[in-house]
Formats: C-alpha cells, sequence, structure tokens
C-alpha cells in the first residue's frame, strides 16, 4: 500500500517558487531519506504534506485520504532549531503532547498516557531525564525527547525533519537503531537528511529533491554519480530564474511540470 | 440575570469592589499573559491596548447617543464602551495579519504602525466631544468601578478561565510548536484567533484598572517575573496570576490613600518592583543566586587547583610524613609569600591542611587527602584519555584537562577507567592515585 502520495504538490514561499510539481508514491513499511542541497526545499516538503506551509497547487494523500483524515496516523518530528528551548516544559511534559491527539478537550491526562510518554521515553533512553527542563539537555538528548513524543503518537508514518542534526555519533546510532525498528514493525519513517554519505547506510530508498523530484528509488538505484550530479548541480537555473520573474512582475504562474 | 447581580454587588463599598475588579483582573491577565510572554508576543499585546482607546472614546460618543435617543439609561454605559473597544481592538489585530499577508513588513513594524495609528484616532476622536470619564480609562481608575463594571469583569474572567480550562492543551502545544498543533490536527488560525479575541477581551476590562498605555504592567511584567522564577508551565501560570493579582491589589490600596493618584501608574510600579525582586533573588535565574553559585564554583576550582599543587610538591618529594615546605609550594604556584600565605589559609580554613613545624611545615588533613587524590587522578585520566583515545599529542592535552578535572563526576570516571583498561600512569608517566584519605604508599 502507498504510505505518502502527492501529486502536482506544489509551494511558494514569498512568491518565490519552492518545490515545483512534485509527483511521488512512498510505499509502506520502508525507511526513506530526502536529499538534496541547501534550498532544495526538503523541509518545505514536509511542512507542506503536514499542511504547516500552504501549497499552492495539487494534492497530498496519506494511506489513500487526504491529510486531514489521516493526521492520527502521522508522527511529526520538527526540527530542533524551531522550538524555543527556554519553554517552561520538562521532557515528560513535551512526551505527554504525543498522547494528546487521542484525548478528547474534556478529558484530562491520565495514568494511562503518562505511562505511554514513560515507555517512549525509556525506547529513546531518556527516563532518567523526564523531570528536567528541556533548555537542560544536550543537542543530541533534545532530538530524543522530539522522538519520543513522535513514538507516543503510535503512528504509521513518520515524517521527521533533520533528526540527525546537531547530535552526538552515540545519538545518531540509537537513533538509526530505532528508525530500524520502526520498519520492522511495517511503519514507514520519511528523513530529511543532510548528509549524502550516511544517506546511502540508513535508507532502503532515496528522494532526491531540487525543487522538484530529480529521482526516487531504491537506494542502490537512485545513489549514482550521475543522478547526484543532478541534485546537487546546480538548480533548474533558467527555469526557476523565469518562474520566479514571472511571480515578482505578477503575470500568472508558469508551474513547470518535472523535466522531460 | 446581570442586574440582579448588578444590584446584589451594589451594596458593596467601592474599595471591596475595586479589590474584587483587581483580583478578577489579575486572574485574566496573569493567566492570558503567560501565553503571550511564552509566545512572543509582548508588543502584540501593547498595540492590542493602544488599538482598544478609539473604540473606548468612540464608545462614549455612541453611548451618550443611545441615552439621548432613549435606548439605554445611562450616558456611559460599560456594556456599550466596552463593546465598542472590544471591536476595535479585534479591528486593530486584524489589520495586523493583513498587513502579514500582503507586505514583506515584519510583525514589530506592523504593530508600531497600528498602534501609533489607532492610538492617535482616539486622541484626536477625544478631541472632538471630550467626553468625561474617559481619562479613568486612559490612567486607570479602580476606585471609580461601579457594580455594572464589576459584573463585566467578572463576566470577561470567567469566560477566560473557562476558555482556559478547555483549550489549555491546545493553547499550550500552538504556543510551543505549532508544526506540532497542525499535526494533533489542532485548527492553528482557530485558535489564534480565539486568543486574540480573549487577549482583547482581558485588555478592555484591565484598561479600567491600569488605563490603556500600562495595560502591559498587568499583562506582560507579572508573567515575565514569573518566567524568571520557574521553568514549570503550570507554576509559571499560578506565579503570573499572583503576582498580577498582588500588583493589583496593592496598588488598589495605595493609590486609595491619596486623591489624585492615579491607580494605573502605582499598579504598574507594584508590578516592577515584583519583578526586579525576582530579577535580584529568583531561587536560580535570579541574579543573585548565580553570582553566588558562580562564586562557590570559582572557589571549589581554586581550592581544587592549590591542593593538586601540594600534591605534586608532596609527590616529588615521596611524600614526606613531616610533609612539605612553604618554600617549595610557594614555589610551585609561582606564588610571592604573601599570596602563598594567603592561599594556605583558604587551605587551612577549609578544613585540608594541618601546618606543623610552627608554620614551616603543611601536611594534608585527611578531607584534603580525599580532594587532591581526586583532582590529582581526574587530570591524570583526562590526560590519559585524551591521547589514547583521542589520539592528541601527549603535550596538549594538559589544559583541556585543567577544565575537566573540575567536571567529572564518578560516573563519567568509572566509564573512563573502565575504557582505559584501569591504568595505572598518565602519558607522561606519572602515576594515576585512587581516591584515598592517606598519602599513596611510596613508590620508589
Amino acid at each position: 500500500m502507498i504510505a505518502l502520495e502527492t501529486h502536482d504538490l506544489t509551494v511558494t514561499y514569498r512568491k518565490r517558487p519552492v518545490l515545483y510539481g512534485i509527483d511521488v508514491a512512498i510505499p509502506e513499511g520502508n525507511l526513506i531519506g530526502i536529499v538534496g542541497p541547501n534550498g532544495a526545499g526538503k523541509s518545505t516538503l514536509i511542512k507542506a504534506v503536514m499542511g504547516v506551509v500552504r501549497s499552492t497547487g495539487g494534492w497530498v494523500k496519506v494511506f489513500g485520504k487526504p491529510v486531514k483524515q489521516s493526521l492520527p496516523r502521522i508522527g511529526y518530528v520538527p526540527q530542533r532549531e524551531s522550538i524555543d528551548w527556554e519553554f517552561p516544559v520538562t521532557v515528560m511534559d513535551v512526551a505527554l503532547m504525543g498522547t494528546y491527539g487521542k484525548l478528547g478537550p474534556f478529558r484530562w491526562v491520565g495514568e494511562a498516557q503518562r505511562r505511554k510518554a514513560r515507555e517512549a521515553l525509556e525506547r529513546v533512553g531518556m527516563l532518567p531525564y523526564a523531570k528536567r527542563q528541556i533548555g537542560n539537555l544536550s543537542g543530541g538528548q533534545q532530538q530524543r525527547v522530539f522522538l519520543a513524543r513522535a513514538l507516543a503518537q503510535d503512528s504509521d508514518l513518520y515524517l521527521m525533519d533533520e533528526p540527525f542534526a546537531g547530535v552526538d555519533a552515540a545519538t545518531e546510532s540509537a537513533i538509526v537503531e530505532l528508525l530500524k525498528d520502526l520498519r520492522s514493525k511495517g511503519k514507514t519513517v520519511i528523513v530529511v537528511h543532510h548528509d549524502l554519505q550516511s544517506a546511502r547506510e540508513y535508507f532502503d530508498m532515496l528522494l532526491l529533491l531540487n525543487m522538484r523530484v530529480v529521482a526516487f528509488g531504491p537506494t542502490a538505484e537512485v545513489f549514482t554519480t550521475e543522478l547526484l550530479q543532478k541534485t546537487y548541480g546546480g538548480r533548474l537555473t533558467i527555469l526557476s530564474e523565469m518562474a520566479e520573474k514571472a511571480a515578482r512582475e505578477g503575470i500568472g504562474k508558469i508551474h513547470p511540470k518535472n523535466e522531460p | 440575570m446581570n442586574v440582579i447581580l448588578a444590584e446584589g454587588l451594589s451594596g458593596l463599598s467601592g474599595t471591596v469592589m475595586a479589590l474584587i475588579a483587581s483580583l478578577a483582573l489579575g486572574v485574566t491577565s496573569g493567566l492570558l499573559g503567560t501565553y503571550v510572554v511564552l509566545r512572543r508576543e509582548s508588543l502584540f499585546g501593547d498595540m492590542l491596548s493602544h488599538a482598544v482607546f478609539p473604540g473606548v472614546v468612540g464608545g462614549f460618543f455612541v453611548s451618550g447617543w443611545m441615552a439621548r435617543m432613549g435606548w439605554v439609561e445611562s450616558e456611559k454605559n460599560p456594556l456599550v464602551i466596552l463593546s465598542c473597544a472590544l471591536v476595535a481592538g479585534v479591528l486593530g489585530a486584524l489589520v495586523v495579519t493583513v498587513l502579514g499577508y500582503t507586505t514583506r513588513l515584519k510583525q514589530d513594524a506592523r504593530l508600531g504602525v497600528v498602534l501609533s495609528v489607532f492610538f492617535a484616532a482616539g486622541i484626536a476622536m477625544f478631541g472632538f466631544g471630550q467626553p468625561a470619564g474617559v481619562n479613568g480609562f486612559l490612567y486607570g481608575q479602580t476606585g471609580a468601578i461601579d457594580a455594572t463594571d464589576l459584573v463585566l469583569v467578572l463576566g470577561a474572567a470567567a469566560i477566560v478561565v473557562v476558555s482556559i480550562l478547555i483549550f489549555h492543551r491546545p493553547l499550550l502545544v500552538v504556543s510551543f510548536d505549532d508544526g506540532f498543533a497542525h499535526n494533533l490536527g489542532y485548527r492553528v488560525m482557530g485558535l489564534t484567533l480565539m486568543f486574540s479575541v480573549l487577549l482583547t477581551m482581558a485588555v478592555v476590562v484591565a484598561m479600567q484598572a491600569v488605563g490603556v498605555v500600562l495595560v502591559s504592567a498587568m499583562l506582560i511584567t507579572p508573567a515575565a517575573t514569573a518566567h524568571l522564577m520557574t521553568d514549570r508551565f503550570p507554576r509559571m501560570m499560578m506565579l503570573s496570576v499572583l503576582f498580577t493579582v498582588g500588583a493589583g491589589v496593592i496598588g488598589t490600596l495605595i493609590s486609595g490613600t491619596k486623591e489624585g493618584l492615579a491607580t494605573g501608574p502605582v499598579i504598574a510600579l507594584c508590578a516592577t518592583a515584583i519583578f526586579v525582586t525576582a530579577y535580584l533573588f529568583a531561587p536560580r535565574y535570579g541574579l543573585v543566586a548565580r553570582f553566588w553559585h558562580d562564586r562557590s564554583q570559582r572557589k571549589r576550582i581554586q581550592r581544587e587547583n592549590i591542593l593538586k599543587d601540594l600534591y605534586r610538591v608532596l609527590e616529588r618529594e615521596g611524600f614526606p610524613a613531616e610533609g612539605a615546605s612553604v618554600s617549595a609550594f610557594a614555589a610551585e604556584r609561582r606564588l610571592d609569600p604573601g599570596s602563598a600565605e594567603r592561599e594556605l589559609k583558604m587551605l587551612e580554613g577549609a578544613g585540608d591542611l594541618i601546618r606543623g613545624n610552627g608554620g614551616e611545615k603543611l601536611v594534608l588533613s585527611e578531607e584534603g587527602w580525599g580532594h587532591a587524590s581526586r583532582v590529582v587522578r581526574n587530570h591524570r585520566l583526562w590526560e590519559l584519555y585524551l591521547t589514547n583515545e583521542a589520539e592528541y599529542q601527549a603535550d596538549h592535552v594538559h589544559d583541556d584537562a585543567e577544565i575537566v578535572e573540575h567536571l567529572l563526576g564518578e560516573e563519567a570516571i568509572k566509564r573512563l577507567e573502565e575504557e582505559l583498561g584501569f591504568p595505572e600512569t598518565d602519558p607522561h608517566g606519572s602515576p594515576i592515585p585512587q581516591p584515598s584519605s592517606t598519602p599513596p604508599q611510596p613508590t620508589s
């Protein structure tokens, strides 16, 4: 079954096109890496799927349904730098947020929720820090807390925005183990990743992205010099220049399909 | 029901009503202020308080006109005035939002533009009719609050409290991590809008106590104070409410003692006094606490460094039973006799040092041996770790070890020793001591 499917998904930010006509169908039960250069729209793609960033065209389906209906089956891990680390919440508070989705507005957090949060923290080795304020943790620990929150959500599809950014080696291998564990339970995990070397090792499939889909497929097939060069060797210069210009001058939207 | 409640309340004395109002206002502003501060929207609250002002003036005109038409009894119907204020506030928030979608201006610039034009409009409108009673809204006048006002204040407080009770989780998540709020299926736009409306309501009622310009004193200052005091969200909310109520009640009482002393500024000054107290004396993040913490850290490190050097002197001399000489110690520390004496006094004071032979010979106490051997072990273990595991050159490791020796806990030491296979000497060939309250046995 297809876990995530997008059709013609397009996002513009402040009139600049960020993603063009993304068509992708990601099969269930895999570890998928999204790789591409800075500014390729990797995070934007995830945010557009979540509805955090508004798309200007196209559609997204998760497990065959519109995203809004599938939200309870999605676990989202935001970029670490988007969080205010001075915010007065503890490690436990953050993990508990993972249980809020299945909790009605008139119900209080109970023992069932706490147990789930504790289990999730245990899985990432952060239970001993449950009472710490999140600012008093190392970068790797902070990342683990947010993974625990996603685990507490009990999702089927995980979208993770740069979970390996700024973490220590021990955390990195702990996260990899966790991702493999999730896969073995039939979950689908999509990870924005910035390091090509480890991308080849970690992921079953790669989505090479540079404002449009350069390639998507099993890592062994897609990880080729030619395709990587296409991904990293500059953007579609004339195409994106014209699209930007059209937006700037206010004359309609150029909406390039994936190149021929 | 309003009328019944108002009649019941009108039996109360002015001061009691003012105090009840301060209490209700404190709860409203204190609760919402917590979110405002954490959402980094303090300036937004300030904009709202100014944007509300033309609504107040307009409300006086509308109310006067309605009274002439015979629709309301009083020329100063508070419900009419506050409704107009609410409309103006929501309008201000809307303009800020629309400017956000249609221009490149950042939030602070948009707030500045809207804040000044709304306030200016209010002042200009005031020039046309000069309705009596507007001053109370400019500078705050809890004393002038009557039973009808009080009903509105209590009503607003009830709405805010109930909304927060119902929506506390969504509001927390939206304030903390709005991407995740989308994930949970919360309506982020709706929540933001609801919050703006609640905030406008809070501003409108708080205005009667502190005046438009000083609403921040109730909304921002107490919540900011609470943030200095704690790392826990519920505690921050409780403290924020406590400080707002405290400032409101004390300010009201003080301003009541002198004719012509407006309530607003007094409340603002009280809130700031609480802020300054927390800034200085908050348990963990206060200036004094941080100063003491830093000072005791520095003292500990200094003590450990002195002990380490004394240990080295003793070690070089084969741990003689009669101890080391003061001059050898001063030479190791590279100190003049006066400074060396001061450091020795410090060790003595800490109970690390026993001096014999008329003060000329230095012997460590049991406690002194314990500390000294521990810090020397830490230093040498870390040097070994850097050379063996991190492949540093042996002559590059000393400076790092000077810092890390003071940070290593027993648990980290255990891991280090295991990793290094319980070593006996450091990269320079010096023995790594075990923590002990007695001098090591001479090796040679």
